[in-house]
């Protein structure tokens, strides 16, 4: 998938709090399907279509083993999320902070130029 | 001074709005002379921005680019000025290089001063619904970005 469709179906993969539930127990290990759904008052066809969401994210991925298919965690791919997460969280936020205190300097500057 | 605050007045829409202790002129100012934009826009710590050219005209181009000082990773982006009335409203395109929004966006700044108090509203309209629901669901939400943060903890925990 060309990049920025790929970022725009991970933060879309993101967006549910199941998805998220999923991602965080996977991050303590891969497991399988049944065992995912178990925490969840979910059917395991319902688990299914997050998990086919959070693999075409390239969220997660399928071990090997034939009958179990364990899911695991793509670190990488959410890592490089939740880097553009924070980027522009903290853009906003510092921003106006810096922008409080150039604006004192300017308004001092006027003032000086005024006298 | 004060809190930011961020609306959806329309379904591709996102407008953040921040009151500021100074006049307008100062605040048009700040967003529109690169030596001044340079100094504050600069995003989380370690942060510079060695590139930000602005030709503030209608029609006119900008350039911003945005380098972490320590690993070198660079964020760019730019636009087209559309709309200029100094001091009150600037309206500009904005694309970023590695795109994690489908798209163009249109950016209009508005500044109203009320004894030399500035309230500036900066509203961010998205080609689509689904573009402008990304870049909500990408954190501006507080919620949704403190269950990513502790997400990304505990991946950093169990690497």
């Amino acid at each position: 998938m060309h990049s920025p469709d790929r970022l725009d179906a991970t933060f879309a993969a993101l967006a549910d709090p199941t998805r998220r539930a999923i991602l965080a127990r996977l991050a303590s290990g891969q497991a399988s399907v049944t065992e995912l759904a178990q925490p969840f008052a979910m059917s395991q066809p319902a688990i299914s279509k997050h998990l086919k969401v959070l693999e075409r994210a390239g969220l997660i991925s399928r071990g090997r083993e034939a009958q179990r298919r364990p899911r695991r965690l793509e670190a990488k791919r959410l890592g490089e999320a939740t880097r553009w997460l924070e980027r522009y969280r903290r853009l906003w936020e510092g921003n106006y902070r810096r922008l409080d205190a150039l604006l004192e300097e300017l308004k001092a500057q006027e003032k000086k130029w005024e006298t | 001074m004060g809190d930011l605050k961020v609306a959806t007045p329309s379904d591709r829409e996102i407008a953040i709005t921040r009151v500021f202790d100074a006049p307008r002129k100062l605040v048009f100012d700040a967003h529109t002379k690169p030596e001044l934009v340079r100094r504050w826009l600069l995003g989380p710590p370690g942060w510079s921005m060695p590139v930000c050219e602005i030709d503030l005209r209608v029609g006119g181009k900008y350039r911003w680019v945005w380098r972490h000082d320590r690993d070198g990773t660079q964020m760019g982006m730019g636009g087209v000025y559309r709309e200029i009335a100094a001091p009150e409203r600037l309206v500009a395109t904005e694309r970023f290089d590695e795109a994690w929004y489908p798209g163009e966006a249109l950016n209009t700044l508005v500044l109203v001063e009320q004894g030399g108090r500035t309230t500036l509203t900066q509203t961010m309209r998205y080609e689509s619904r689904a573009a402008r629901d990304g870049v909500l669901k990408s954190g501006m939400e507080k919620g949704l970005t403190a269950s990513y943060d502790r997400l990304a903890e505990l991946l950093a925990s169990t690497r």
